[in-house]
């Protein structure tokens, strides 16, 4: 556990009040769980007595206190999906795994949970993954649910996702284009420039389709880490006057061809990216 | 001041008091458990529940934790409460069997009989403890943890904290008293609870002889019998 990250955190929400639940919540999607000594920074930074931020960890289920697998599986045992089999579609799922529900499996993949109503009972059984919801789920759809999570929902779908779009980037201190015809990601040209972090220095190549988050990287870039962006023509920093609104990383613009901004955050991990297409003529 | 009636009797108060003080002023015996003088009310056994209110519209509330309310009616020993009462008493007794003050309560309301299926738990969750360590100790080493049918009272991680300075305070309140109760050694307890345990000498037919502690021991008039 990094103690800047919920420093960080802390930081965030020195403003309000009390906003236990609010910190408890952004200390659980960073780490997908609370670890404790992040529970005892917040205890002497708020002045709460560690009890009592235990008391309300462990009373809501949205936390967790031990590490959650990298896919989160809810299978819906409400009463409608209960009486459509849910118990069933739970079991195949345990068996599939090799765990009991509310476990994690060894290699931090997946967490099996059971929710008790996900409030969509017409649909039932429901099973919900990494957010993605897959309705009427029978007992051979389980493996194809477990390859699909596994895979990842993430990778986009090109030919018939029509939100996805190429853009053509350049750098907005020289205005040279950024595009990369040399290397082919989602199909068209990548979008090139240089990535810095720590003492590593070199080239970052990603995806130009809108919507998609494939990137490539001379170095590997560890999660979480903030990396520094320049353009590989001018060598200027590619740095925003804005901060991600998710992670509160520096947000990296760049111009779109047709007039815009692109911006994307600069935390690996941080899927946060908008598109500025205000004072464009359409 | 406000007056309300009490059984019948009228009754002057201040504002503010509940109704089991207002009860107690006038000598009115009610029932508690999880209430305790210095601790803030906490209305979590429901043993001192009366009735309010006349007609059908009568509830039964918590009195340790209802304020007084002017030209209240309030009955502390109505058929209606006691039965509630008995029924209380019966559940906790489910929980804990073994704890001598429920039993010593199950005895003083005529509960006979226990029509659910005993658990032998070491806790009821009437919260003495945790405001104990909170309000009177200040440490606030302890408190609830989950909720529904996990709930339970312990340190954070369960793990020693070094907010707890063992001053035995929770052990002290707790009426369920099982981290006391010491079985084979009764010259160390406190509580007397073991005296409702099956004596070891029942199980155990060497200790024919051995010094008992009871007076008079249950298990010798067995016996003799």
């Amino acid at each position: 556990m990094n103690p800047d990250i919920v420093r960080d955190i802390l930081d965030k929400h020195s403003q309000e009040g009390n906003g236990l639940i609010s910190i408890l919540e952004d200390i659980q999607a960073r780490f997908s769980y609370l670890p404790e000594e992040a529970l005892k920074m917040v205890a002497e930074a708020k002045n709460i007595p560690l009890v009592d931020i235990y008391g309300v960890a462990t009373f809501y289920k949205a936390f967790s206190l031990v590490p959650r697998g990298k896919h989160l599986i809810c299978a819906c045992l409400g009463t409608a999906c209960h009486v459509r089999e849910g118990p069933i579609i739970v079991k195949e799922f345990e068996s599939q795994l090799g765990i009991k529900a509310g476990e994690t499996t060894p290699d931090k993949e997946f967490t099996l949970e059971t929710v008790a109503c996900l409030g969509a009972c017409a649909l039932g059984p429901i099973v919900v993954v990494d957010g993605h919801y897959f309705s009427n789920v029978g007992q051979t759809e389980v493996r194809g649910i477990i390859e699909k999570a596994a895979e990842g929902f993430e990778t986009a779908d090109l030919e018939q996702d029509y939100h996805i779009f190429p853009v053509e980037a350049s750098c907005p201190k020289c205005n040279h284009s950024l595009m990369d015809p040399s290397r082919i990601i989602d199909d068209y040209p990548s979008i090139r420039v240089t990535a810095s972090f720590g003492r590593n220095h070199g080239w970052l190549t990603i995806s130009s389709m809108y919507g998609s988050y494939k990137v490539f990287s001379e170095y590997e870039i560890p999660k979480e880490t903030v990396v520094h962006f320049f353009c590989p023509h001018c060598h200027a920093e590619l740095k925003g006057a804005t901060n991600c609104v998710l992670c509160g990383a520096p947000m990296i613009p760049m111009i779109v061809s047709g007039g815009g901004m692109i911006q994307i955050c600069s935390r690996k991990g941080c899927k946060n990216h908008m598109l500025d297409l205000s004072g464009v003529n359409l | 001041m406000i007056t309300l009636t009490i059984n019948g009797l009228d009754v002057q108060v201040e504002e503010g008091t509940t109704l089991l003080e207002a009860a107690r002023h006038l000598g009115f015996p009610i029932p508690t458990l999880c209430h305790m003088d210095g601790l803030t009310p906490y209305g979590a056994c429901r043993l001192c529940v009366v009735e309010i209110g006349e007609g059908p519209g009568a509830k039964m509330v918590s009195s340790c934790t209802f304020p007084v309310q002017e030209g209240l009616k309030v009955r502390t020993a109505s058929e209606r409460v006691l039965k509630a009462r008995r029924m209380i008493i019966e559940l906790m007794l489910s929980v804990c069997p073994q704890s001598k003050t429920i039993q010593d309560l199950a005895s003083k309301f005529g509960v006979r009989q226990q029509r659910f299926r005993q658990e032998f738990k070491d806790c009821i969750l009437c919260g003495l403890c945790v405001r104990m360590c909170e309000e009177q100790m200040m440490a606030k080493a302890i408190g609830f943890r989950g909720r529904g049918e996990s709930r339970s009272i312990g340190t954070p991680f369960d793990i020693e904290t070094d907010v707890c300075r063992r001053c035995g305070g929770c052990m002290f309140v707790c009426p369920v008293c099982e981290l006391r109760c010491t079985y084979n050694e009764p010259e160390k307890a406190i509580c007397g609870g073991c005296a409702n345990l099956v004596p070891p000498c029942v199980e155990k037919d060497q200790f024919d002889d051995m010094m008992c502690y009871m007076e008079p021991c249950v298990a010798c008039e067995i016996t003799k019998d």
